[in-house]
């Protein structure tokens, strides 16, 4: 697969720290008090607060490959490959095991 | 700004939607057959719906002087009754030679099932008898990655289709080089939560270049924006994107694709 490209050169003024570090600040704080909320009511062994703990995990980590949203996103995938027999569950964003 | 909606549920909008969308520089709008939201009890109820696409609603588009196009086929979702979707497949060929209808879609998988598998491989047989555009649906969420898988193989089997004829829709992140990989298109939905932001879409777009890539609100019944691809063009031209790029983007690159089928024209 190839590897991300860089960004063109863009806007002179254009700095997505200062354009973007509030709302991802904002955020964050949004899921840490998601996984706060979680605790206080016994939920934070579900499989979704389970997936999101380990996601988070892959984000702390030091990362140069540009693959941060990509890694998370197949963190929460389903990983098997065969069609299933018959329809499960609606999608709700965390694979479970069956 | 002027862009085309190359997948939009406009029976699920109100009529001050296309007014909004006219109002933002939307020239045409392109609404493939999906899931209501609540399972169709008979498959006559599909005739009905397909009328309700190629008949009613450009009707109402064009009160905003918007040009509206379909696309025809039976959703994933209720393709897991087999003997229904069998049903629902006998009907459509009564409207895939109507003008304004620009092929088969959104077809696909839902719950990546061995009958949801079988119904999209009759749809893609069909769209090989008539020569027709597809637009495929990739499943949400968790079942994104493997359905997009699933379909980027079973798609293989079909070698009268050209690759540049399919376009994949709903790509993120994690799927959109194996699509552009294959030589299909790739659609990004723009979804305030389920699946692609602006911001996320302009770094795909960076990263990925622009070549065979669309960009949709998929705007329905659910928490969805019918103008969040003008929205993308503000976030591109903020990054510095020229306006001939983002134009590229929301205009040219879907009138490329669509323009494919012979029946898809817009006003310049």
């Amino acid at each position: 697969m190839a590897k991300p490209r860089p960004s063109p050169s863009l806007a002179p003024g254009f700095d997505p720290v200062e354009k973007g570090f509030l709302d991802a600040r904002g955020k964050l704080i949004e899921v840490a008090a998601f996984l706060d909320r979680a605790d206080r009511h016994g939920r934070s062994t579900d499989y979704r607060v389970k997936a999101l703990n380990t996601a988070l995990k892959k984000i702390s980590k030091p990362d140069r490959s540009g693959e941060r949203a990509a890694s998370i996103l197949r963190s929460l995938s389903d990983p098997s490959s065969v069609p299933a027999a018959k329809a499960g569950a609606p999608a709700a964003g965390a694979w479970k095991k069956a | 700004m002027r862009y085309i909606e190359p997948h939009a549920h406009m029976v699920s909008r109100t009529t001050d939607d296309y007014e909004r969308m006219a109002l933002a520089g939307c020239r045409a709008v392109c609404e493939p057959a999906f899931w209501a939201g609540f399972d169709r009890s008979s498959p006559e109820a599909f005739r009905d719906y397909f009328l309700q696409l190629t008949d009613y609603e450009p009707r109402r588009a064009a009160k905003h002087g918007l040009k509206h196009y379909s696309w025809i086929c039976l959703n994933p979702k209720e393709s897991e009754d087999a003997g229904f979707a069998r049903e629902v497949l006998k009907i459509m060929p009564e409207f895939l030679d109507k003008p304004n209808v620009l092929g088969i879609g959104e077809i696909g998988l839902n719950k990546n099932t061995r009958t949801e598998l079988a119904i999209f491989e009759k749809h893609l047989a069909l769209a090989e008898k008539h020569n027709a555009l597809v637009l495929v649906h990739t499943p949400h969420l968790e079942d994104k990655l493997k359905g997009t898988r699933l379909i980027l193989d079973a798609l293989r089997n079909f070698p009268k289709i050209l690759p540049e004829r399919v376009i994949i829709d709903h790509v993120e992140e994690h799927t959109v080089r194996e699509v552009l990989a294959r030589g299909h298109w790739a659609g990004i939905t723009l979804y305030p939560i389920s699946k692609c932001t602006a911001p996320r879409a302009a770094d795909i777009l960076e990263t990925c270049g622009a070549e065979r890539l669309w960009v949709n609100s998929a705007c329905d019944w659910g928490v969805s924006d019918p103008l969040a691809p003008p929205k993308l063009g503000l976030e591109l031209h903020a990054r510095g994107h020229s306006w001939a790029a983002v134009d590229r983007v929301l205009f040219r690159n879907p009138r490329e694709f669509l323009g494919q089928g012979g029946k898809f024209s817009v006003e310049e």
